[in-house]
């Protein structure tokens, strides 16, 4: 079983993982920094102290599930386990080269710890309802996490899944949707606006909690929440900053997915020291 | 040869569906909304608990089962087969296929034979669109008989599987004693002129084919290729070891389907004089089954036509 830290510890770990992604991407010369940052403080919460979940059994059948659905933000992700313990950390530095099991975006055949293969938008939520049944069928008590992204509620499958997942009453099925505003092109509101987001969820008729997605307090106190509630599908509308932790990075679309330079790379590093 | 109807290939799915959920815990079905026509409606009756009708929403009912096979379960996911493929095709490719992942697509009113219900509900570029994605097996029962003993073997193989059924009912073709293994061919008459591969319904025009022929003095072969892919590789470098003349026959686009899979494999290993019979490249139209097979040339005479065809050119096609 993976050691849980506390509270008091997770934003320090948040900065430790800041710093590895920074430093793959640079590595890499390619992919996606802004929404990995973004949704690091999430990961970090889940993985190091709300997930029952054992690096050594990655196909433990009783472990939490994590999917994440905006496969964009693999760098996270992968930061995430090597930190747990899934695979050492030297191999974030072969991201994105050939024959590496961390390919540009998660691929789980290749790399343990990962609950699916996503990259194509609005897939994770569908896959993880289909966990979550398998569990009701099971009679287990795990719970099956997606991590979204907003740009990926434009697509119609979201939609499909969440009129389907609270049709079918679904619970221990807990979506954190990390709202960073910004999508590949422009912010949200120029390109589609998904306002109003909390109403939508909640007009599909799941549980909805709003919260500041880099609080890691408040991460953890509305997942526990969602864990309670039973026969229907839970969201966590988690509001964030795209580039989160990197001063020229914030709310800069731009590093949506362009790596930082090494000078980038150093200047970020010194502000994540 | 005495033409006796058994039932629809998608009604013998429905009922072996119902035998593999009584067997076996894990087999889960989905549908979207078409239980009644994919006739997967039986199973749900029987185990409501494994059984989910998503509505119309054929993405998400691929992701789900993307989900429920990475947790263990043996997912069947049914509807329209121009639906499924479709709609879903990009989770097809990315939740099943890219992941390899344990899901069975049994797809009904594959092919014009739909008939009535007009171009829409047509499927005629599935084999081609299912073929293309990685790892996928690919099949198309040509009667009751095949379909039970094919959704079986699917049920058995571990990875993603497509299968074909369609909405009228089949002649019955194979006896109960025949055995039926994925990538497997069957050959149901032997001749060493040229050989009619031919799959779901177009096997039995195939036999029909084959008599008319047979009255002309020429011998042929009959292949069932219930599977596309795999292709039976032993099975049809054998026969065109011996006829070097081919048809291959389809309820299907020309483009991409089976008669594309086969020609491949001939012009690689053993070039040979081939036609095919399939639909050319057009869509289809309202109908009765039989007036659509006669319009779009998917007739046992059509396949008669095609063999004299090849035969004129088999002695020019290069031997090897």
């Amino acid at each position: 079983m993976a050691k849980k830290l506390s509270l008091e510890e997770l934003p320090s770990k948040a900065r430790e993982i800041r710093r590895d992604i920074i430093q793959m991407l640079a590595e890499a010369g390619s992919g996606h920094p802004g929404g990995s940052l973004s949704a690091t403080d999430i990961l970090t919460a889940l993985y190091f102290h709300l997930m029952n979940h054992d690096p050594a059994k990655p196909k433990w059948p009783d472990r939490d599930r994590l999917i994440l659905s905006k496969g964009h933000g693999a760098p996270a992700l992968y930061t995430a386990l090597a930190h747990a313990g899934y695979f050492p950390r030297e191999l974030l530095w072969t991201l994105r080269k050939l024959e590496s099991p961390l390919q540009g975006h998660p691929d789980m055949r290749r790399l343990p710890g990962l609950e699916a293969s996503t990259g194509s938008l609005g897939q994770g939520l569908s896959i993880g309802i289909g966990c979550a049944l398998a569990r009701r069928l099971d009679k287990k008590s795990f719970y099956t996490y997606v991590v979204m992204s907003d740009g990926e509620t434009n697509e119609g499958q979201t939609w499909e899944a969440a009129s389907a997942a609270a049709h079918h009453r679904v619970d221990h099925l807990i979506v954190i949707l990390d709202y960073n505003k910004f999508q590949l092109d422009d912010a949200v509101h120029k390109i589609c606006d998904m306002e109003p987001m909390v109403g939508k969820w909640q007009n599909f008729n799941w549980h909805v909690q709003e919260i500041d997605g880099h609080n890691v307090k408040q991460i953890v106190a509305a997942v526990r929440e969602a864990q309670e509630v039973k026969g229907r599908p839970c969201i966590i509308v988690a509001h964030t900053i795209k580039g989160k932790g990197v001063s020229f990075m914030e709310n800069n679309n731009h590093f949506h997915g362009v790596a930082p330079t090494k000078e980038e790379a150093t200047k970020a590093l010194a502000e994540l020291a | 040869m005495e033409k006796k109807l058994g039932c629809a290939t998608r009604d013998a799915y429905g009922e072996v569906l119902v035998q593999l959920g009584q067997e076996n815990p894990d087999v889960v079905v989905l549908d979207a909304d078409l239980s009644k026509s994919t006739k997967t409606a039986a199973f749900g009756e029987k185990f409501p608990d494994r059984f989910f009708n998503v509505g119309i929403q054929e993405a998400d009912m691929v992701g789900i089962a993307a989900g429920l096979a990475s947790s263990g379960k043996i997912p069947f996911v049914s509807s329209f087969a121009c639906f499924v493929v479709c709609k879903a095709y990009d989770q097809l490719r990315m939740s099943v296929a890219f992941p390899e992942l344990n899901v069975k697509i049994v797809a009904s009113h594959g092919g014009i034979s739909v008939g009535e219900d007009g171009a829409s509900q047509q499927s005629i570029e599935d084999f081609a669109l299912m073929s293309s994605l990685p790892g996928f097996v690919v099949m198309s029962p040509a009667d009751a008989v095949s379909a039970k003993a094919l959704v079986r073997e699917a049920a058995k193989y571990k990875g993603p599987v497509y299968i074909r059924t369609g909405r009228p009912k089949t002649p019955i073709l194979h006896s109960g004693n025949t055995s039926f293994q994925i990538g497997k061919g069957v050959r149901l008459r032997e001749g060493k002129d040229v050989t009619l591969v031919a799959t779901g319904l177009l096997v039995w025009e195939a036999l029909e084919a084959e008599e008319k022929l047979k009255a002309e003095g020429i011998e042929a072969s009959v292949i069932d290729l219930h599977t596309i892919k795999p292709l039976d590789r032993e099975l049809l470098l054998e026969e065109a070891r011996r006829t070097h003349a081919f048809v291959v026959s389809e309820e299907h686009q020309i483009w991409g389907g089976l008669g594309s899979a086969v020609a491949r494999l001939l012009a690689q290993e053993c070039p040979s004089a081939i036609e095919f019979v399939a639909i050319q490249d057009t869509y289809s139209e309202s109908g009765k089954p039989e007036e659509l097979f006669q319009k779009y040339g998917l007739t046992s005479a059509h396949i008669v036509k095609a063999a004299k065809k090849a035969l004129s050119r088999k002695g020019r096609v290069a031997v090897s």
